[in-house]
């Protein structure tokens, strides 16, 4: 093996350091040669884009984790403090608060991209599942991270969603006692929030390195849903999604600071500001926007626990949503009328989230009801059956063809995106 | 409907939250041109100065504004010693002494504004049961930010003849519910401005809520124009990032 690299870097340091630990070979193996189909398309880039702020938030987090002090009487206080006293804290806490936001937009995006093009289907299942756990666990993270600056929303909403698992029977109570350390939400409560706050970023570090390893296995998907047929078909990474990316990866960032300097609280609520009482209830208890569809499933339903249930089901069911899809045809391109059902469910989903901002009054219970159903109709119903009815039309032989053939037709879709994502 | 809606509530909130729409929801606070809105838009610091101006005679009386240091200031155009005589001005308790006693000193610009109260049930003691609330970052904590500041100030008003204000309490039209425990306080040419703008309710409303957006963003200036330059140099970046993108994928299309 040893001599097989010998001849590979020019730096005998690197060599020698790779004939022992070959990671130079595996960087350039993964990153460098690593082979992606040539026709992706700008919505390609928001892996690397995610990939990025999660860089962003574990670095800005971990600054703001200096400052920060975990404890009830003093959290609110040390937040501003850190907005008013420390260097440049007002920037580091407002790239991490709407780094959450961005974070949440490029992995949904990168999830409908994936529904779109049957990114989720053999032999890619596994990639899939492990990105619906990143979901899970950024979902977490986030919330935890909202009940930091001990503000009235951070109480309320820990309170609200800590009181979810109290639906549960007979275990209920006592887990939540045993989530909170104590009969409410308090001291232990943030405490220990904070410290897994701090933790869970890690765990996603971890599951996105399975993520892209499995990606490395698989390979990427593309816009046509077939298979790279040969080199002709794929480009090395480097130099040319590391460009594609990198420009993407620009423009979200000018989208990002429009929002971190120009309107940094507009992701958030303004009872936020208002520091966490027990003995007053804001009027309306919203979580942040990222959560509202989930929230509005989890009120659709007018039995507690079932609400609880249908909520975890609504990510339940992307967890299996690879055995759920019957049809053998990847991209939507290809399956006329899934094509259309997709944006129906992009539509559908929208609406949750507008219903999870709205009062539990009507209209807004009834409509929130019909796309809760709409939305398990469309995976546990539609898919499987649409897979077997509908009948796609005809794949092209190979990736290059319509590119040869189609008079560029799809570098001018690729070149259409980038407008998209801003 | 009614009963579903009421399992809806306990099921989604958990808790016994009131989901009633707030009184004041149909009520729009209506939106004011500010000097500091928009990605250019600076503390109007003559402005800021003149809020200041009337927290101190006005607000504070009342109102705690406890998070902000007298050093802030600095940024609406105080000098050094204009603060140190300004922080002079307050009676700040210090201590323990070796005897171990609390003791009262003069103020320093890196204390904080002193409350009017010692605790907050102090303040409702005084206040009709009412709690002052702390003007710190009244600004970002409010539905409306700003434009609400100003609403609010300006909104006091006679009741209308179906609503019955219970004693003590006050009727505006953008507070939520409505009726608050805080008089109508701005008065025409209530305060003398130090500068010689003429002190109308409504000059005086602006320039409390532009101070009080100071207050609770005090880097809101050095926050846009570095978003101004930042946002510059990315677009700048985004340019060469195409132009090399483009060159380099020519020869693949």
């Amino acid at each position: 093996m040893a001599q097989g690299h010998t001849a590979k870097f020019q730096n005998p340091v690197v060599n020698w350091i790779d004939s022992r630990l070959p990671i130079f070979t595996m960087l350039n193996h993964e990153y460098n040669e690593y082979p992606m189909p040539k026709n992706v398309n700008y919505l390609w880039a928001f892996g690397a884009i995610a990939g990025i702020m999660l860089v962003i938030m574990i670095a800005t987090g971990l600054v703001l984790a200096m400052q920060y002090a975990a404890n009830t009487a003093i959290a609110f206080e040390s937040v501003e403090r850190i907005m008013r006293d420390v260097n440049y804290g007002w920037l580091l806490r407002y790239v991490h608060a709407n780094g959450a936001s961005m974070f949440f937009i490029a992995v949904y995006i990168h999830l409908f991209r994936g529904l779109y093009y049957g990114s989720y289907k053999a032999p890619r299942e596994i990639l899939w599942m492990l990105g619906v756990v990143i979901l899970l666990l950024m979902m977490a993270t986030a919330f935890m991270g909202y009940v930091l600056p001990w503000g009235q929303m951070s109480f309320w909403g820990a309170t609200v969603i800590t009181n979810l698992f109290s639906a549960f029977p007979i275990v209920g109570d006592p887990i939540v006692t045993w989530l909170w350390g104590g009969f409410s939400v308090d001291n232990p409560t943030l405490n220990r929030f904070f410290a897994l706050h701090f933790l869970l970023p890690f765990v996603i570090l971890a599951v996105v390195v399975l993520h892209v390893a499995a990606l490395h296995v698989s390979g990427s998907n593309n816009p046509l849903g077939i298979e790279p047929k040969g080199p002709q078909d794929t480009v090395p990474f480097n130099p040319y999604v590391t460009l594609k990316d990198g420009f993407a990866i620009v423009v979200f960032m000018i989208f990002y600071a429009a929002f971190v300097f120009f309107a940094p609280n507009f992701m958030g609520h303004p009872d936020n500001y208002i520091p966490a009482n027990p003995l007053v209830t804001p009027a309306h208890i919203v979580p942040e926007w990222y959560f509202l569809p989930f929230y509005a499933i989890l009120r659709a339903i007018p039995d507690k626990l079932g609400g609880v249930l249908a909520m975890f089901g609504a990510i339940a069911v992307l967890f299996v949503l690879p055995w759920l899809d019957t049809s053998r045809v990847r991209s939507c391109k290809f399956r006329p009328i899934y094509r259309q059902f997709f944006w129906v469910l992009v539509f559908d989903s929208l609406v949750l989230g507008y219903i999870g901002s709205r009062p539990a009054e009507q209209p807004y219970i009834l409509i929130g009801q019909i796309a809760t159903a709409y939305y398990f109709f469309h995976f546990l119903i539609l898919l499987p059956i649409l897979g077997k009815l509908e009948r796609p039309s005809p794949l092209p032989a190979s990736i290059s063809e319509p590119v040869l053939k189609g008079g560029g037709r799809v570098a001018a879709g690729a070149h259409a995106k980038p407008m998209e994502k801003a | 409907m009614r009963a579903l809606k009421t399992a809806i509530l306990s099921a989604a909130l958990a808790l016994g939250i009131a989901g009633a729409a707030q009184a004041s929801e149909g009520v729009k606070i209506p939106e004011q041109s500010w000097p500091h809105a928009g990605v250019f838009g600076t503390i109007d610091k003559a402005s800021a100065q003149r809020g200041f101006q009337i927290y101190k005679d006005v607000c504070a009386a009342c109102h705690s504004m406890k998070l902000v240091p007298i050093r802030t200031l600095a940024g609406i155009g105080f000098g050094e010693d204009e603060l140190k005589a300004l922080a002079a001005g307050y009676e700040v308790q210090a201590g323990p002494n070796d005897n171990g006693e609390m003791f009262m000193r003069p103020g320093i610009p890196a204390d904080r504004f002193p409350s009017p109260f010692p605790n907050d049930n102090a303040a409702r003691a005084a206040n009709n049961g009412a709690l002052p609330p702390d003007l710190s970052l009244v600004a970002k904590a409010r539905q409306g930010f700003e434009d609400y500041i100003y609403a609010f100030l300006t909104g006091f008003e006679d009741p209308p003849a179906e609503v019955n204000l219970m004693p003590g309490m006050n009727y505006n039209k953008y507070f939520p519910g409505h009726q608050v425990g805080m008089p109508n306080i701005l008065q025409p040419e209530g305060v003398t401005y130090a500068d010689g703008t003429k002190a109308t309710v409504e000059q005086q409303a602006k320039d409390v809520a532009t101070f009080l957006t100071f207050v609770a963003e005090p880097h809101l200036d050095a926050r846009k124009q570095m978003g101004v330059k930042v946002i510059l140099f990315l677009l700048v970046f985004a340019g060469l990032m195409y132009a090399s993108k483009r060159q380099l994928w020519s020869k693949i299309h």
